[in-house]
């Protein structure tokens, strides 16, 4: 049976290319903003792009954040997605408002990339450079090391992040976290899978078979 | 290292792809998002679909085209032409495309580059410019209504005008190129490229490999940009890309 997936739906944008891709690589799709239903999955994505504050007060007031932290306190599988990695991490910087509470699932904040030698954001296809920890998770199966993929973004976690959760960094300003792992079924990627061709079907499609199998 | 991006555009009309295509394994070759299909199997970064009548009959039709290719391209894409308002460009962001390309209509109102940048942020909007050479000399001016009128306005200082409203990217189109295949204006590129601090697409003139590793080393340009050289099979995507990575441009080969 196909696994069945639950995509978080928080109204901050476009989830179709998200869920074809998901669908595309074998899972059953469900694109939802109901708490009940967070509760109740098999494993949940967070997708997004957009403001970190805008998308918490989101997810505070529609109960869909408590949902989702306390699925993720069950070890209900989940993957997310550039704000959606953001957005599970003690808090960050939050243009014009200073700092933002997240759902505070993993340790470690979000910081802004410096623009003094680089464009920010970062837009376009960079590299995963994959870590002792990525080269041994289920997420990365099949995937070279120095594989692009596509990135938009002008925040990405910083270095107070655990190293021993750190799966990828990609070197844009600085060697930021481009993907983390719990060691068990939580991973979290900066770039966006969906729009990143082969590769990204690849790692979605790792996630759908981890799902479905209960490991890599 | 972030990759220099290959693009084949689109120009659409009434849903239906405008140039000449000579793919023959399309099950329907005039069908954008069934090219846009093949070119993202075949290694592009992007695409760009650019609506280049715009009539309001019209506009149904490429939102439509914008929800399809949201669900079947696995690679970024941009939908341009034909914006009169943030209204119309946030149904196209809110339809799928994860940018959208104003030429026209940015000249008539600058301000709407800043209001689409603070809606969508800088990533998701491009300013097109279509520049012709005046004179001698390197100058050029923007054209507005797909080449057929002038404004008057200086091309370099109106990239450099874009740039700080909030604009994330500038597709620059030399008229004078388009449709030669003799390269792209080089000085032109060189010279917004060295004006702005955003990436810059170059545009027009592509019809032999070399051209394209011209508009990256010698144009500065982040991104390069092509039409009929890819509807008509005269160069594949990857040949293209294997080209710019023999020249040592980083390219994305991994696809």
């Amino acid at each position: 049976m196909a696994p069945r997936i639950v995509i978080i739906d928080y109204h901050k944008g476009n989830l179709l290319s998200v869920a074809r891709s998901l669908s595309d690589v074998g899972a059953e799709v469900e694109i939802t903003d109901d708490p009940g239903k967070i509760a109740a999955a098999e494993a949940l994505v967070l997708p997004g792009v957009g403001s970190f504050e805008d998308a918490m007060g989101f997810l505070g007031e529609s109960g869909e954040g408590a949902a989702l932290v306390d699925a993720l306190t069950r070890k209900v599988p989940f993957l997310g997605i550039c704000l959606g990695e953001h957005l599970i991490m003690e808090g960050g910087d939050e243009a014009g408002s200073g700092w933002c509470e997240g759902l505070g699932v993993v340790e470690g904040t979000v910081r802004r990339l410096d623009d003094s030698t680089l464009k920010v954001p970062h837009v376009g296809w960079d590299q995963l450079e994959l870590t002792d920890v990525g080269r041994s998770c289920p997420l990365f199966a099949g995937v070279a090391d120095g594989a692009h993929v596509y990135f938009t973004h002008s925040y990405a976690l910083s270095d107070d992040v655990d190293p021993g959760v750190v799966a990828a960094r990609t070197d844009y300003t600085r060697a930021f976290p481009s993907a983390i792992w719990d060691g068990g079924t939580l991973f979290a990627v900066q770039f966006h899978p969906e729009k990143s061709s082969t590769v990204g079907l690849r790692i979605l499609e790792n996630f759908v078979r981890l799902v479905q199998g209960g490991g890599a | 290292m972030l990759t220099k991006r290959v693009i084949p555009c689109m120009d659409v009309t009434n849903g239906r792809v405008v140039k000449g295509i000579n793919f023959v394994d399309l099950r329907d070759a005039g069908d954008p998002v069934e090219l846009a299909k093949v070119y993202d199997r075949e290694g592009a970064d992007e695409v760009i679909f650019l609506d280049i009548t715009a009539t309001s009959d019209d506009r149904a039709t490429t939102i439509d085209l914008a929800s399809r290719a949201a669900a079947e391209l696995r690679i970024p894409y941009t939908v341009g032409g034909g914006f009169r308002d943030i209204a119309g460009a946030r149904t196209m962001i809110a339809s799928g495309a994860d940018k959208i390309s104003m030429c026209s209509a940015a000249l008539r109102d600058p301000e709407l580059i800043t209001l689409a940048s603070r809606a969508f942020g800088s990533q998701a909007v491009i300013v097109a410019i279509d520049a012709k050479r005046v004179g001698d000399g390197d100058k050029w001016e923007a054209y507005v209504a797909g080449g057929r009128i002038p404004t008057g306005v200086d091309a370099i200082a109106w990239a450099e005008e874009a740039a700080r409203r909030g604009a994330g990217e500038i597709l620059l189109t030399s008229m004078d190129r388009d449709g030669t295949q003799d390269g792209f204006d080089i000085p032109l590129t060189r010279t917004v490229a060295r004006a702005v601090p955003i990436p810059v697409i170059a545009s027009g003139g592509v019809g032999k490999l070399e051209h394209f590793a011209e508009g990256i080393i010698d144009g500065e340009a982040d991104a390069v940009l092509a039409a009929s050289v890819f509807h008509f099979g005269t160069f594949s995507i990857r040949q293209v890309k294997e080209y710019m990575a023999r020249e040592g441009i980083p390219v994305r080969l991994d696809f």
